[in-house]
């Protein structure tokens, strides 16, 4: 059986870890060419062990400078850009609005959001040239529903949301979509005291008022990101899709 | 590559035709045994060509017909019961059977149809969902999947009857994923927007749409939704790739619901297709 994703060309972003490194590890098991970006110098080892024609590029989302060598890369080593999914992003810490200090809103804003726009801004002029694409964004439950001492964090996570939907309304009949991941609390290693395991260790306490009651995997949101960039949600665009055990619905 | 859905057993509402037929090719290709409901007959047809295509070694079926009135409360247990005593367990439901609410402003829509749109169309999920999940718990668990309507997630001009019973679908979905999230049993929706289905009288000739068919003004993607298109969210859904996935709803709607579609507004020039299905 082919892949779901035979053929396609990919970027990556935040891809050393966590999220980033299971939708890469997803994307090449489905035969997609994955251009795995990252900051922290893990890209490297992501894009070595998933094989099928990965490369790497040390990349910082909130430099427009590096976002556009980026997308010039995966054109110029693949022949075009089909799926570009922005997943970098930064936690920012946990304390109640008040106390969030003017420059940490400012970075959470930074990579979290302008990261995106970025991304978005370059990627979709590549695929213009090239007659459409899909586009993945990494937003959050918290970008869906109000969550304390995350204030910061949930405002750049919903505007995520929103740079989603006014691209997918504003490229739809350009043959691009753009949709969004909204993950709960995902076991990686943006929780805080987390020991860089795939799987919560046993006895690893389930997060608080979660209906599902157990932590997501990153697979589970690589699924998620597979499924919205294969041609199989063709119809689909502009959509924010919870991956979060019903954190969101109640 | 594993099947997506190796070793699970479904059951499919509304499988006669459009999206349920569609669900059924793509489930039993993805390794499900299926139950097939309808009350239109068409079951038997759509189980007989998933044997032909799928059938066991032994020439075992990996798929049933049953006819279900969704709105029937025996039918549904009857339903869920065939899956059971047929294939062992239940793993998928998909409650898919719906029609089209004629298109009015509310003042002209009588009650006699509100109650016929709500029977098939919310009662009949309700009842789905009420039985499958008495199984499911039996057994460990399940993923169900709802057939909504975008017209359920934003106002759609002359839909106060339909849109309603699809807006109790999605929300009805989404307090059971609350209710079952600690039994290990999911509950999405989806939530098509204009579809080439039955419900468009020229799809029953047309299996694709001519390129002269007005698509309906406000989607974004310029094109009619295509069964498939939905079957595909629904595999994702049913499947275990979907497992942290429970409690939403997913517009497979071309980009419809993301609400800039002005479908409310007078657009002269412009003619619609009716997709009301009467």
């Amino acid at each position: 059986m082919a892949g779901r994703l035979a053929g396609k060309n990919a970027i990556v972003t935040g891809a050393g870890s966590g999220m980033g490194r299971a939708i890469s590890e997803a994307f090449a098991a489905e035969g997609a060419r994955v251009l795995c970006a990252d900051i922290s110098g893990q890209q490297e080892d992501v894009a070595r062990s998933i094989g099928g024609e990965a490369i790497a590029l040390p990349v910082d989302v909130t430099r427009s400078a590096d976002v556009q060598r980026m997308i010039a890369t995966a054109v110029d080593k693949f022949g075009r850009l089909d799926i570009l999914v922005n997943n970098a992003g930064i936690g920012g810490g946990v304390k109640a609005l008040h106390e969030i200090e003017d420059d940490q809103f400012d970075r959470i804003i930074a990579v979290n959001l302008r990261g995106v726009f970025l991304g978005m801004k370059y990627g979709i002029a590549a695929m213009l040239e090239t007659g459409g694409g899909a586009i993945v964004n990494t937003a959050s439950a918290a970008g869906l529903v109000g969550t304390p001492e995350l204030a910061g964090y949930s405002a750049s996570k919903g505007g995520v949301v929103q740079l989603t939907k006014s691209a997918a309304v504003e490229y739809a009949s350009r043959n691009i979509r753009a949709n969004a991941i909204c993950p709960g609390l995902i076991w990686t290693p943006m929780v805080p005291g987390q020991d860089g395991s795939r799987v919560p260790p046993p006895g690893t306490p389930p997060p608080p008022l979660m209906p599902m009651g157990r932590w997501g995997l990153d697979t589970e949101i690589a699924q998620s990101a597979v499924f919205l960039a294969s041609d199989e949600a063709g119809y689909l665009t502009g959509a924010a899709l919870p991956v979060d055990g019903a954190f969101s619905a109640g | 590559m594993a099947k997506r859905l190796e070793g699970k057993i479904a059951v499919i509402t509304g499988a006669g035709s459009g999206m349920g037929k569609a669900m059924a090719e793509i489930f039993s290709a993805e390794g499900a045994r299926l139950v097939l409901a309808d009350i239109s007959g068409n079951q038997d047809a759509v189980a007989a060509a998933v044997n032909a295509a799928h059938g066991g070694a032994g020439n075992e079926p990996v798929a049933v017909g049953v006819h279900c009135d969704v709105s029937n409360e025996a039918d549904v247990q009857n339903m869920i019961a065939t899956a059971e005593n047929t294939f062992g367990r239940l793993d998928v439901l998909c409650n898919n059977a719906g029609f089209g609410g004629g298109m009015a402003p509310l003042h002209e829509q009588s009650l006699e149809h509100w109650n016929r749109v709500h029977d098939t169309n919310f009662k009949g999920v309700f009842l789905g969902m009420k039985y499958g999940i008495i199984s499911m718990l039996k057994t460990g668990g399940g993923a169900i999947v709802n057939t909504g309507s975008a017209s359920g997630v934003v106002g759609w001009k002359h839909h106060s009857v339909y849109g309603a019973a699809k807006a109790g679908v999605h929300h009805m979905t989404k307090i059971a994923a609350l209710d079952y999230s600690n039994h290990n049993i999911r509950c999405n929706s989806i939530a098509p927007g204009t579809m080439w289905t039955g419900l468009v009288e020229m799809s029953k000739t047309h299996e694709l749409p001519p390129e002269d068919v007005f698509v309906l003004a406000g989607i974004p993607l310029n094109r009619w939704g295509l069964a498939k298109d939905i079957a595909n969210a629904a595999l994702y859904l049913a499947s275990d790739e979907a497992a942290y996935v429970t409690g939403v709803t997913i517009p497979v709607d071309g980009g419809y619901s993301i609400g800039f579609s002005g479908m409310g507004a007078e657009r002269p020039g412009v003619t619609t297709v009716n997709t009301d299905g009467s």
